[in-house]
Parts: C-alpha cells; sequence; structure tokens
C-alpha cells in the first residue's frame, strides 16, 4: 500500500500518534521511533513543527509511517529502514542519506546529496533536487519529478535514478552500475559515463517506478538512459585524461 | 713508462641514487605511477629522537614488579552513554576487509580482545569474524560507505568518522581488481574484478560546519550511546583537532605519516603529511587551548612500534595510540620464513609492501583461499596479544623509573631530545640544554 494512502487514512481515523517539536525534543522523538517493537500498532505518526530540525526521524527501522508537516534540515529519514516517510515540505541535505529499505517522500523540494549511498527503498521528491543527487548510490531507486542539479549520480554504484525534469553538468561521473533516465535535457555527461539504448526492459523498469512514485501522465517511452562505459573499471594509462 | 693520473672513485649522485634511478626506469616503462603499502619509508624525526631522563635525586622511581602503574583509559567520556574502557592505551587501528583477508581480522580481533583493547574495521564494512572475535569495535564510518548500515552502527561499540589517514590526506582507497572477490564485490556493491576507486571525501557533508551536523545524526540513530571518533591524517594536527573538538568528537585521532596504507601512490604516501612526532603537540595544543585535553581523548598513530613510542606518545600529551603495521607484523606479515616467496615477487622480507596486489606469502593482505590459510587466526592471534603485552610492560618499565604510577602521568618533563628538530617538534628541550626551539622567540 503506498505509503501515504496509509498515513492519510490513519490520520483521519484520529490514530496517529502527534509528535510536536516545538514542545519536545528532536531526542525525544527519535528514541520514541527507535523505540518500536516489531509489530507494535503505532503504524502512523505526525511530527509537528520541525522548522528545519536536522535529522528528523532518522534510524527508523519499523513499517510505520510518518507524516512531517513542515521543512526539515540535514539528513532528515537518514539510514531509513522500512518506513514510509513523508515530508510536507522541503528537504535540506542528504535527505535519505544510506536509506535501506522504505520510502520516503519530499513534497518540495530537495537540497544536495538526497538520497546519497541509498542501498534499498524509493525516494521520491515531487519538487527539484540540487545537486549530487543520488550521490555513491547502492541499489537506492530515486524518483525526481522536477530537476536535478550538478555532479549528480556521481560514483553511482547500483540502483535507479529517474528524472521528469532536466540534469545539470557532469551526470554519472565516475559511475559504476547504477541506471540513470533522464526525460529533459542533460547539461553534460561526466566521466565515463554515455547514453544507451532503452531497452523494453528498461521502459517496464521506468514505467513501474512511475507508477510507485505516483506519477501520471508522463510515459516510460519518453526518457533516455545514462549508464557506464565501463572504460575506466580497469585502470589504463592512456585513459588519464579522463579523471 | 707512460704515467697514469690516479683514478677518481666511481661516484654515484646523492639525489639520483640507486632508488631514484630504478623508479625512473620503472615509471618509463610502465606509463604508471608506483602504487604500493606499508607508510612513509623515508627517514623522519620519530620517537627515537627523543629520550626519557628517569629519576635522580629530586625524582623517585617506582619499583618494578611491585608497585603499581595504572595501564587503562577511557575514550568517548565527552557525550557517550557507554564510553570505551580499555586495559591498555595501545588500540588496533583501522584496516579494511578486502584489504585484509577474513582470517587476518579474525586474528585482530582475537589479538585485541586478549589484551583488553580495541580493533577497527576499514573501508570494507564489518565482517562476522571481526565482529564476533572483537569485545570492543569500532566502526569506521568512511567517505565510500562500502558495507555500511544501521545495524552494524548499533552493534559497534564506537563509531569513527574518517576523514583522512596518515598515508594519504586528502586521498581515498584503492582496491585492485585481483582482490575484488565475490564476497568482497558484495560487501561493496562493486562488480567483482574491477580496481575499486573509493572516494576521497564523504559524499554529504563537506567541511566542519556539517561535520557537526553529521555527527549528531550519527547520535540520534544510536542513541547517544556511542563515543564518536574523528580521524585525521596528520596534515594541520592544530586546526583539525579544534575543528574536530566543535564538531563535537568524543575522540580525535591524528595519523602520521609513517601510518601505513593499504595501497596509494608511492608519491603521495612519501611526500604528503606530516611525520608523527610534528602531529602530536599542536594537537595536545589545540585541546589545551580549548580546555579539553583529556576531556576529549587523543589517539595518535603511524610508527608506534614497541612501549617506548607508547610512553614518548603518552608524555607528550596523547590518551591512547594505535598501530597498523605493527599489528600485522606480529601476525606474520614479512616474516623472513617466507624469503623465497619474496624474493619471486622482486621483493625481500621487510620490504614487501606490495600489499594491494593481494599475493601476500604470508596471508594477510590477501583474498586468496590458498595463501589466506596460512594465517591460524588463533594462533595469530596470541601472536599479537603477546606482542601489546610486551609493548605494555615495556611503557609501564619506563614510566616507573620516571616515578608515575599511571602511563598518563608521563608528561613532556620527562623528556629530551636528541636533535634540533626533533626538539622543535615535541617541544622539549634538547638534550644537555634547557632549549626548546620556537620557544620563547629563540
Amino acid at each position: 500500500m503506498p505509503a501515504t494512502t496509509m498515513s492519510k487514512t490513519q490520520r483521519e481515523q484520529g490514530h496517529a500518534r502527534v509528535f510536536d517539536l516545538s514542545e519536545h525534543s528532536l531526542r525525544e522523538l527519535n528514541q520514541a521511533l527507535h523505540k518500536l517493537a516489531p509489530g507494535s500498532n503505532e503504524t502512523a505518526w505526525e511530527v509537528l513543527n520541525p522548522k528545519g530540525s536536522h535529522s528528523v526521524a532518522v534510524g527508523v527501522d519499523q513499517p510505520v509511517s510518518i507524516d512531517v508537516r513542515g521543512s526539515v534540515g540535514y539528513y532528515c529519514a537518514g539510514m531509513n529502514d522500512g518506513a514510509a516517510i513523508t515530508v510536507h515540505g522541503s528537504a535540506g541535505p542528504g535527505v535519505g542519506e544510506n536509506m535501506m529499505s522504505g520510502s520516503i517522500v519530499i513534497k518540495g523540494d530537495a537540497s544536495q546529496y538526497a538520497g546519497a549511498t541509498g542501498r534499498g527503498g524509493l525516494l521520491v521528491i515531487e519538487g527539484n533536487a540540487s545537486s549530487r543527487c543520488g550521490i555513491s548510490m547502492k541499489g537506492i531507486d530515486i524518483v525526481v519529478h522536477g530537476n536535478i542539479g550538478h555532479m549528480s549520480a556521481f560514483m553511482a554504484q547500483s540502483g535507479n535514478l529517474v528524472v521528469l525534469g532536466d540534469a545539470g553538468d557532469a551526470l554519472g561521473d565516475s559511475i559504476y552500475e547504477a541506471r540513470l533516465f533522464v526525460r529533459g535535457k542533460v547539461e553534460s555527461l561526466g566521466a565515463d559515463c554515455i547514453a544507451k539504448e532503452m531497452r523494453p526492459e528498461h521502459i517496464e523498469l521506468v514505467q513501474g517506478l512511475l507508477d510507485k512514485a505516483g506519477v501520471t501522465g508522463v510515459k516510460a517511452s519518453e526518457f533516455k538512459r545514462y549508464g557506464s562505459a565501463r572504460k575506466l573499471y580497469n585502470f589504463n594509462i592512456d585513459n588519464a585524461d579522463a579523471y | 713508462m707512460t704515467y697514469r693520473n690516479p683514478p677518481t672513485t666511481p661516484r654515484k649522485s646523492a639525489t639520483f641514487d640507486d632508488y631514484t634511478l630504478s623508479e625512473i626506469r620503472r615509471a618509463a616503462a610502465t606509463g604508471i605511477y608506483d602504487i604500493r603499502g606499508a607508510g612513509a619509508k623515508r627517514k623522519l624525526p620519530h620517537f627515537d629522537d627523543l629520550l626519557f631522563l628517569g629519576a635522580s635525586i629530586s625524582r623517585y622511581p617506582l619499583e618494578g614488579y611491585r608497585e603499581r602503574c595504572d595501564t587503562s583509559v577511557v575514550l568517548g567520556s565527552r557525550h557517550a552513554r557507554k564510553p570505551i574502557e580499555l586495559k591498555i592505551p595501545i588500540t588496533i587501528a583501522g584496516m579494511s576487509f578486502g584489504s585484509l583477508s577474513g582470517p587476518a581480522k579474525e586474528a585482530l580481533g582475537r589479538g585485541a580482545t586478549l589484551s583488553g583493547t580495541s580493533t577497527t574495521t576499514g573501508d570494507g564494512g564489518m565482517t562476522e569474524e571481526e565482529r564476533g572475535h572483537s569485545k570492543q569495535l569500532v566502526y569506521q564510518y568512511l567517505p565510500s560507505r562500502y558495507g555500511m548500515n544501521p545495524r552494524d552502527l548499533r552493534r559497534a561499540d564506537a563509531i569513527e568518522v574518517v576523514v583522512g589517514q596518515g598515508a594519504k590526506p586528502g586521498g581515498g582507497g584503492m582496491l585492485l581488481g585481483q582482490k575484488i572477490s565475490d564476497r568482497v564485490a558484495e560487501m561493496r556493491t562493486l562488480p567483482k574484478g574491477i580496481d575499486q576507486r573509493s572516494a576521497s571525501r564523504h559524499p554529504d557533508w563537506t567541511g566542519p560546519d556539517d561535520l557537526e551536523i553529521k555527527i549528531l545524526e550519527l547520535r540520534e540513530i544510536t542513541d547517544w550511546e556511542k563515543p564518536i571518533y574523528v580521524k585525521v591524517g596528520g596534515a594541520r594536527p592544530y586546526y583539525d583537532t579544534a575543528l574536530a573538538v566543535k564538531a563535537g568528537a568524543d575522540v580525535v585521532v591524528v595519523d602520521g605519516m609513517q601510518g601505513g596504507t593499504a595501497a596509494t601512490q608511492e608519491v603521495f604516501i612519501e611526500n604528503v603529511g606530516q611525520p608523527t612526532l610534528a602531529c602530536i603537540r599542536p594537537a595536545v595544543q589545540a585541546l589545551q587551548d580549548l580546555g579539553m585535553h583529556r576531556k576529549v581523548q587523543l589517539i595518535v598513530s603511524g610508527g608506534i612500534r614497541n612501549g617506548a613510542d607508547v610512553a614518548k606518545a603518552l608524555a607528550l600529551g596523547v590518551d591512547a595510540v594505535s598501530i597498523g603495521t605493527a599489528a600485522l607484523v606480529a601476525l606474520g606479515d614479512n616474516d623472513p620464513r617466507w624469503e623465497a616467496e619474496y624474493n619471486a615477487l622482486g621483493s625481500t622480507a621487510g620490504a614487501y609492501d606490495d600489499w594491494h596486489e593481494g599475493r601476500d606469502p604470508a596471508g594477510i593482505t590477501t583474498q586468496d583461499p590458498e595463501l589466506m590459510k596460512r594465517v591460524d587466526p588463533i594462533a595469530a592471534g596470541r601472536r599479537l596479544a603477546n606482542y601489546l603485552k610486551v609493548m605494555t610492560l615495556e611503557a609501564q618499565t619506563i614510566a616507573r623509573a620516571c616515578g608515575k604510577n599511571s602511563l598518563h602521568n608521563l608528561e613532556p618533563e620527562d623528556l629530551v631530545a636528541l636533535s634540533i628538530e626533533a626538539a622543535a617538534m615535541a617541544g622539549v628541550p634538547l638534550a644537555g640544554t634547557n632549549w626548546i626551539p620556537g620557544r620563547n622567540g629563540f
């Protein structure tokens, strides 16, 4: 079940546990989330007044839904492992860094390093993402409705980055096996990153991610695929100019 | 009879010595820089350039074997709810699984645990071998984030945010394809057999202000339980220490240029960073200026070999030292018993430093299943424990001779230097004088 639907339903039924950061500390919030036992009935959480706080809902490891009402600072939902976290605002640097599983939805924009080193799960940014989106990604899926900044997917190892808008300079520099799909213009490609053919399995993959991210009215066939030329995988002195 | 002028003896250049000439020929033949491990090999001002004064009429010694000389140290008491308590002030430095074999990592864990000290993961994630056999395990948080996950963060005993290492401040890791086995590849989320270049910068923070926020995140994820170390290479020890303290570190680790490394360019190892001896006093001074000396602990590493080195480092104000190369030697690295095989690799026991090539005859820096069988983790762990015990006894011997009932009571006043350079770096008088170069305008 998509995360946002579950939390909305539960909230309407008045079941969500509300945590107001203007009354309680960040420490209390994260501690309460970490104390959740497997199978807990406290499956829906709402965080009020984040006001740009850093490290909101980090290290959550239970399949709960968390709605954050407002914008957050650095590393919101860092290392998320199974929770469905929605930020009803914008997110500062490193949102969802090193996510293991679960989902994160940012209703606004995201700053630099969104989804950095993420290993699994789905990160959806409904606005734009800044530079280094998906840097060093290791298995995460990222869907950005808007544009992404320069140096995105730098050293990206694994996973999928889907961008409905444009990408900035040096996309996929030193990329390993991650797959990048961009619908708009790519300012430039980084070292060892090349355009690749969209085969049927890629269309299917992108369509699946668009569906999971709640994107409608956009066809997977409108995207171009980028990935590694694999020329820098083993050092060769004649490639030194590429570094 | 013709007269011949007396010939001069053939003279080799000090600048273009045999090693330099061989390196020029090697570079010309291959077109690639030399990569190796083992840290700086050039002669550097070091602990050998310091001496303890010992007892005299005004300082009386403690009895060896009778009077207690404490060696314990607590790391991470500033913020962590569960600081690390070590029986000895000598820890095992970070070395990756991937760089080292599984049995070697296990042996390090066994030896450290027998000795009541900690060991450290490396740029390859946490393995069961080392978690299972290390009572106290420091989990490194590196730019590559290979194998990083919240579960391992929580089962670590401390977290070390690695900004740099002494052998290559500003350089990332390098693991060549022949060491990327299936298991190493899986742990690092990389294709098998590629030359893997770790990042030199963290992917999601830059600078001291971001570091403070990153440390907050790690503390929040681990519920403020774990000590958080910040490790820097010996680049700008005064400012790096001060900034790490400002960012919230519980422990600062300063690694001098003699610190070994899995692999990097020879030119980098020998020409970037400062010697360990030159790093200590600026780091201690930074802590003292901030009123944080002994509150934020300082660990120093890079070229620590014996109990005298430990005692000298502690006398200069550090709380603990860390060993890497010496620990590998204790496990069996560069042992003359493998001389024939070192020769076959174009090296000799004591000089072998191509740890990155994965052909280590001692079975330590390899992923070759046959070679790694040469490391018996139980026996090698015992050797490491023996070595740590000897170092500790040596340091205690010196401390007692200086009249100290704890290694941490050693002080700069107990030391003199044998060279002007060492005197200036360590901030202790040149032997036979009361002159500390650089102090009081001289």
